[in-house]
């Protein structure tokens, strides 16, 4: 709550138009390389069709770390985000070579097992999308894939998940009721809840906030900061801002290229290329 | 006036009027024959009539007024009335003069001019019978053993009680008759298959062989048992009769045995006429038919109907939906997938009468025959699954009907958002995982949808369930109380074919028009039934699962 005061109300330095002022707090760690890697990608090429969408892309992800893309409309941020669980393998016709190592396996291979990829590699997606079940029965759905069906053990679980996404306390009471009655935001912190509750090593969230009421986007990002501590978290965002506030590293793409990656505060303080000037300073549309 | 037409009123006009007409037509046909149907159960009154007949000499006729029209003069001329009037215009009355072994005809047409006096005596009797249909006339004596116990109005408060006694003994003699002969016969049947099929295996196993002669003894005694009963029933039943005497002065004796039900019309008040209505709408909703169908009862049409509509469900529904899932979730779509489609979509179009053919020719003749070779070798000739059935019409319905499952399914799966599939996709479900545990329940209100449609499809088909197991009497019903108790194999009867029946094939046109109209109102009740209840699982589910689009 302190925040969404700050927010609103406290006038803030800017620089190049961006509210860097959550950047220099907490404990971000502004120096690269010294960290243990999560996802790294090499030469990674990927083809709607005859279209390219990401052009060699360089990457490497740090372990409990946030890292944010952000880029201008179809510069291929959420194509990036969706291979790492491999979520563009439903759609016909695409193409992908290069490889994404995940604590430095190739999860692109042609064995690896995809539904427990997508298992260690959990994802929440722009809108909202609870399944048309109870509560409760949305967050035990990972575990009951599984072959989890204890109920001791279940509701423990979905407890606990439902306390990490910061949602237990609105829902304890009715967790027997359709998840559809939950507004926008429970219902996204339902959908980081299910997602966490199968314990994936990586949280690729892709533009959560984005069909959210500034309230709701707030405690999704207080929500983001706190569990980083236990997960890899990659987000998408077109709000700079968002980048910014939640992020130890950015990355700004354009038109399929990675163009920079570094800590958010150098990113978005200092940047390195014209192009990411121009996009953090507003000359883009 | 281009005002009006831009302003869009001519298209609400327009639109709105379409409705209305539809609803008319629906109205309108629903209420036609429900005053029909339902009219024909209420007891007319009963017309003593003096009437001048063709060769001038006055008759005395009896009956019940069914129609009444007036016609031109000339077309009765031209078919050959001798008239006495000039006028133009003449009324004629459709008299029931029952009497059928009597009289022979027991319909007849009194043209209004050659009417001498109408009278509507208090006294005289209807009498149902459950052979040559009703007789008219005047109760002269209850008779008991052939004596007579009571004469003119004093037999008939002595009537009601022994009406009443011998309707209970027929009840008896039925159940014997149709319940416990029935269930020995079946029994002696198996026997008898048990024994040939020993015979075609060449075992010879004495043991056995005794076995099946001791149960058959058993069988035999139990028979000859219920035949004794049987005898003592119908003595019983025979003692009482009365005496009638009709509109031509003719005395007729009618055993008590043989009346269903006996009544003065013209002196029933009104809750008598409601009590006999209500009597004469259960028996039709409830007892077997008599007399070719023409009398009594609808109860095994109706459960004829319903029960191949079950089956049929049961078997479209699972074979429309995997083939609905394959085409929308695993098959490539391309030009293959496109073609299936759009021959599943005109299979919806192929006359019913062809896959009636296709029924016949394939599941009769062809699956049937072999299911009879390979395991009831020891009824042959005589065919058990070779020959139409209650199974082979559900599962040419389920033919018939599957294309509308499978487009509605399609529909329903295509309607599930992406989202929620990558939803679960990325919690680390399979595809399958995902299909089962999310798109088929949600898509479960579209299969509703479609076995809705199938099912007033089906029920209201007839014309190939004439090749493949409808019959117009089934002397037993496909469900009943000797294992296995679900008789697929057995004909059944079906409202659809009963309206043709009894409206085109029975001997008394006449006499079954309000009969069809009363039946049709019924196959149309049984559909609403059918889909309502459908109706009302869908929107259950519709609301268990409602959709994020919103």
């Amino acid at each position: 709550m302190q925040d969404t005061n700050n927010l609103k109300n406290t006038p803030r330095p800017l620089t190049h138009g961006i509210d860097i002022s959550a950047l220099d707090c907490h404990d971000r760690i502004v120096t690269r390389g010294a960290e243990e890697s999560c996802i790294q990608t090499e030469t990674l090429n990927f083809y709607y069709g005859a279209k390219q969408a990401l052009k060699d892309i360089n990457i490497t992800l740090p372990k409990y770390r946030v890292s944010a893309f952000i880029g201008p409309s179809g510069c291929g941020k959420s194509t990036l985000l969706r291979c790492f669980n491999r979520m563009n393998d439903l759609i016909d016709d695409v193409r992908i070579d290069g490889t994404i190592l995940l604590d430095g396996t190739d999860i692109l291979a042609r064995d690896v097992n995809v539904a427990e990829l997508r298992r260690r590699v959990g994802m929440v997606f722009q809108k909202p999308n609870p399944f048309p079940k109870s509560i409760y029965e949305n967050v035990a759905y990972g575990l009951r894939i599984n072959g989890v069906n204890k109920r001791r053990y279940l509701d423990e679980v979905v407890e606990k998940a439902l306390r990490d996404a910061a949602l237990w306390d609105e829902v304890k009471d009715r967790l027997n009721e359709s998840a559809l009655s939950l507004s926008g935001g429970q219902q996204q912190r339902l959908v980081i809840a299910r997602a966490i509750a199968v314990e994936p090593e990586v949280l690729l969230l892709d533009e959560p906030a984005s069909a959210l009421d500034p309230i709701s986007t707030l405690k999704i990002e207080e929500l983001v900061y706190e569990l980083k501590s236990r997960y890899t978290i990659v987000i998408v965002t077109h709000n700079m801002q968002q980048a910014a506030r939640v992020s130890d590293y950015t990355a700004f793409m354009y038109m399929g290229e990675m163009i920079e990656f570094d800590s958010a505060v150098t990113l978005f303080t200092n940047p390195r290329d014209r192009r990411t000037e121009d996009y953090i300073t507003g000359r883009y549309g | 006036m281009r005002q009006w037409f831009r302003s869009g009123t001519p298209w609400i006009w327009l639109t709105a009027a379409a409705v209305s007409a539809s609803l008319i037509m629906v109205i309108g046909l629903v209420s036609l024959i429900a005053i029909r149907g339902l009219g024909y159960f209420w007891p007319n009154e009963v017309l003593d009539i003096q009437y001048r007949n063709a060769d001038r000499h006055t008759v005395r006729i009896i009956g019940e007024r069914y129609d009444d029209e007036r016609v031109s003069a000339s077309r009765l001329r031209e078919s050959g009335v001798d008239l006495t009037t000039n006028a133009d215009q003449i009324g004629r009355y459709l008299i029931k003069t029952g009497n059928r072994d009597v009289g022979g005809l027991d319909f007849r047409w009194l043209i209004e001019p050659d009417i001498a006096t109408i009278e509507r005596p208090g006294d005289v009797a209807v009498i149902e019978r459950r052979e040559w249909g009703n007789l008219y006339g005047f109760l002269i004596a209850l008779k008991q053993g052939g004596q007579v116990v009571a004469e003119g109005d004093q037999a008939w408060p002595a009537l009601a009680q022994r009406l009443d006694r011998a309707r209970d003994l027929f009840a008896q003699i039925r159940a014997v008759q149709k319940d416990a002969m029935g269930e020995v016969n079946y029994g002696l049947e198996k026997l008898r298959l048990r024994e040939r099929l020993q015979e075609i295996r060449g075992e010879n196993d004495p043991e056995r062989r005794l076995e099946i002669v001791a149960q058959r003894q058993e069988l035999e005694a139990r028979y000859a048992d219920l035949e004794q009963r049987l005898v003592g029933l119908s003595e019983a039943i025979a003692r009482d009769s009365i005496v009638v005497q009709t509109a031509d002065g003719a005395i007729v004796e009618v055993p008590l045995a043989k009346t269903v039900r006996i009544f003065r019309p013209n002196s029933m008040g009104l809750t008598g006429k409601i009590a006999h209505y209500l009597e004469k709408l259960s028996e039709f909703v409830s007892d077997d038919p008599r007399e070719a169908n023409t009398e009594g009862g609808i109860f095994p049409a109706i459960f004829g109907t319903v029960l191949m509509v079950i089956i049929m469900s049961v078997i479209v529904t699972p074979f429309g939906v995997i083939a609905a899932v394959y085409l929308r979730e695993y098959a490539r779509q391309g030009v293959v997938t496109r073609l299936v489609r759009i021959a599943v979509n005109n299979l919806a179009g192929v006359p019913a009468i062809v896959y009636g053919v296709f029924g016949l020719g394939f599941f009769v003749y062809f699956v049937g025959g072999g299911i009879d070779q390979w395991m009831f070798p020891e009824s042959l000739p005589a065919p058990t699954f070779g020959t139409p059935g209650i199974l082979w019409a559900s599962l040419t319905l389920a033919i018939l009907t599957l294309p509308v499952v499978i487009v509605a399914t399609e529909e329903g799966l295509a309607r599930i958002p992406r989202s929620i599939r990558e939803g679960s996709l990325a919690l680390g479900a399979t595809k399958a995982e995902t299909l089962w545990r999310t798109v088929l329940p949600m898509a479960s209100p579209a299969m509703m949808t479609g076995l809705i449609l199938a099912v007033a499809r089906a029920a209201g088909e007839v014309a190939p369930l004439m090749l493949v197991g409808v019959v117009k009497l089934a002397p037993s019903m496909p469900l009943d109380g000797d294992f296995p108790f679900l008789h697929l194999d057995r004909k059944f009867m079906h409202l659809g074919f009963h309206i043709y029946d009894v409206g085109f094939q029975s001997p008394n046109v006449e006499a079954a028009r309000p009969l069809v109209y009363a039946t049709a109102l019924l196959l149309v009740l049984v559909i609403l039934v059918l889909n309502l209840a459908a109706i009302a699982i869908r929107n259950r589910l519709r609301e268990k699962y409602r959709s994020l689009e919103s």
